[in-house]
């Protein structure tokens, strides 16, 4: 079943609007396809792209000779088009997305403070990833900043950071982070309250830029793929996925099918471990220990499974290029097929005490609500889109190798709360369960891993993948020497951190922690 | 409610000397008995993100469930560095956050001690030392035990702070 592809009739709308294409290239970065346009065009693109109903995934930036190209990627019924416009390094001034698509505003922003780009009409200038680790005017991206940077010095803190005030009688500023109460990840919260009612939130992010992209470049492709496990720690399975699937499309590397579906089965234990965790984490924010304590045995009890079946208990590194490193031995299939119906039975168990509750569905339900318009104009992914009604899903509608062989269900609610958000997590581990079950059954047999090409050629090549967050995006392009030139991954995290600050509005100070676990955005993957 | 309990009676507890946890126990034992000589029974620790992958707080997170209990040990987070008798540091350091953990290191009444945990902030791990990152976390705050591992598993963090409170 496959509709007609949609690219055609856009390329029309973009003649009917006098937008030259430059050029259309299928084969370069496959299965999406390429279009060249004016740098004129840019804006205007995005308008019809808008129109059209087209998605806005990311927009990245690569260097040449004396030009900056720019990369956006839009998707439409699970068809990827990505738009290119080389812009001058002399003028590098380009017409924003951002007021077509409200969630490019960080994205194009982060391109700003890393290339020098300057965007037209963008309705918020201020930098974004820079902080005080380079000065302004400096755009550690382009070739001529040295991956070691210029000032070695101690670097200051931040303090000029324009924030946007909110002024009135009653109005005051609580200022949260860069260092959390709590084990987590440093990012800076400013609300602005009146009594408990939060008026707004806004976020500072950026603490975590470790410079992945900058200390990519040069790297092997076995050493690119450590790198993209680290991208978030978390995701480490769906990163590494995304950057060896973009790597062995640029350069022509075959995958084994049998590694195919290890790489599944890897994702979707990726997938449970960190719904189980944050179904317990939610509860425990209102509260409600006794599902923390469950469902962090739980988690426990699965991460300590990785360990035996694949050797790591977050499954770091087991991706590589080419395939997986660890083939899963007859034995072990035994011991998974066991593990996956006892975790059945464990929520059969568990979740009727949950659904049981009155005082936790009075905390959940209603809570930190994200309605459909906001999360579509965003564009906000996996579990979040999910439960605002954004019902897509890149394992279902973009069919990529194992999933094209399984019919892949995906939770999909309206009501955009809280409570929604842990439904669509519960939903999904009962999805991923009944997968592995299905990637087991019908595990290829055969080699895990393949040899990787001797003397690649250069390449680029675009990795998609619907890791626990939802759809990670991961462009790498190659050298001729078969070295890293560009990386860049886009985690969803950075659609769910601009939700998180519209879904908190109307909601009492004391409720953000839940709203913010039930979102769980990553800020190493965000921050780079 | 009924119910809940009846869960919690069938859950039974799992904390107990599981055979395969039998190095906990003795690790455990260890640490509680140092903490109660040297710290009057309670040793507080501020967990500092510096710059990691989030991988490493994922593991010390577990150190908090029902398998691990690291409070029956007398090893509690805290969620200010003001109440901490020791930092646990995470991560590469960031140059964005630099400042911010120098600060923290000062908020934290002596004496006290930094632990640095996982590959990143022993020597910089996979990231290193850049124009975004200052690499290990001695490059920025005095270090005295590092506990390596791409995270370290919730034992080696157990070890890393038996070996902490030892010195």
């Amino acid at each position: 079943m496959t509709a007609a592809s949609w690219i055609p009739g856009f390329l029309g709308r973009l003649e009917d609007d006098h937008i030259v294409v430059r050029h259309v290239d299928t084969a370069l970065l496959a299965p999406a396809e390429c279009v060249l346009l004016d740098v004129e065009d840019w804006g205007n693109t995005a308008r019809v792209a808008a129109v059209f109903g087209c998605r806005w995934t990311a927009v990245w930036g690569d260097t040449a000779d004396e030009h900056i190209i720019v990369r956006a990627c839009l998707e439409y019924r699970g068809e990827y088009l990505v738009l290119t416009t080389r812009v001058p390094l002399n003028q590098p001034v380009l017409a924003s997305h951002t007021p077509h698509y409200p969630g490019a505003d960080r994205l194009e922003r982060h391109l700003q403070d890393m290339f020098g780009i300057a965007f037209l009409d963008h309705p918020d200038g201020r930098r974004w990833t820079r902080h005080q680790a380079w000065p302004e005017g400096c755009y550690p991206l382009r070739n001529e900043m040295p991956a070691a940077g210029r000032s070695p010095g101690r670097t200051l803190v931040d303090s000029d950071y324009p924030f946007v005030r909110v002024l009135g009688s009653g109005v005051c500023e609580i200022p949260v982070g860069p260092v959390h109460a709590g084990i987590i990840e440093p990012g800076h919260f400013r609300f602005s309250a009146v009594g408990e009612d939060v008026l707004r939130l806004e976020e500072r992010l950026g603490y975590v830029h470790k410079g992945i992209e900058k200390i990519a470049v040069g790297r092997d492709p076995a050493g690119l793929a450590r790198l993209a496990a680290r991208v978030s720690g978390d995701s480490t399975v769906a990163h590494g996925w995304a950057a060896c699937m973009a790597m062995e499309r640029a350069a022509g590397a075959e995958v084994p099918p049998r590694a195919l579906a290890l790489r599944a089965i890897l994702s979707e234990r990726e997938r449970i471990a960190n719904h189980l965790g944050d179904i317990g984490a939610i509860c425990n924010d209102v509260g409600f220990s006794f599902a923390q304590m469950q469902f962090s045995r739980l988690r426990e009890d699965w991460q300590r499974g990785n360990q035996v079946l694949f050797g790591h208990r977050l499954l770091m590194d087991r991706i590589v290029p080419g395939g997986v490193c660890r083939d899963l031995t007859q034995a072990c299939r035994g011991l998974l097929q066991r593990e996956v119906r006892n975790l059945s039975q464990e929520l059969d168990g568990l979740l009727p005490l949950l659904d049981d509750r009155p005082s936790l569905e009075d905390r959940l339900a209603g809570t930190g609500i994200l309605g459909l318009d906001i999360a579509k104009r965003l564009g906000v992914l996996g579990y979040v889109g999910k439960a605002s009604g954004m019902d897509y899903d890149l394992r279902r509608d973009h069919r990529y190798a194992p999933y094209d062989r399984l019919q892949v269900a995906s939770p999909c609610l309206a009501a955009g709360d809280v409570a929604a958000r842990m439904q669509v997590r519960v939903d999904e581990i009962r999805e991923a369960l009944r997968l592995l079950e299905q990637l087991l059954e019908q595990l290829p047999d055969g080699p895990v891993h393949a040899a990787w090409p001797a003397a690649p050629a250069a390449g680029e090549g675009v990795g998609l993948v619907e890791g626990w967050r939802g759809e990670i995006l991961s462009y790498i392009r190659l050298g001729p020497d078969g070295r890293v030139r560009r990386f860049f991954p886009r985690d969803p995290s950075w659609f769910s951190w601009p939700a998180l600050e519209r879904l908190i509005h109307g909601n009492i100070v004391a409720d953000f922690p839940v709203c913010n676990k039930s979102v769980n955005g990553s800020y190493s993957g965000h921050d780079l | 409610m009924l119910r809940i309990l009846d869960r919690i009676r069938r859950t039974g507890v799992v904390t107990e000397p599981a055979p395969q946890d039998s190095e906990l126990e003795t690790l455990g034992l260890e640490v509680r008995r140092h903490i109660d000589r040297r710290f009057h029974s309670s040793l507080a620790i501020r967990q500092v993100d510096a710059g990691s992958c989030n991988g490493c707080e994922l593991e010390i997170h577990a150190l908090n469930n029902p398998y691990y209990d690291i409070e029956r040990f007398g090893v509690h987070f805290v969620a200010s560095p003001r109440h901490a008798d020791a930092l646990l540091v995470t991560g590469p350091v960031s140059r964005h956050m630099e400042t911010a953990l120098r600060r923290t290191w000062l908020a934290t009444p002596a004496p006290k001690f930094v632990i640095a945990s996982g590959s990143c902030a022993c020597d910089g791990g996979e990231f290193g030392v850049s124009y975004a990152s200052c690499g290990a976390v001695e490059n920025v705050i005095p270090v005295d035990v590092k506990i390596p591992g791409c995270p370290p598993s919730p034992l080696a963090l157990l070890q890393g702070l038996l070996a902490a409170i030892r010195v």
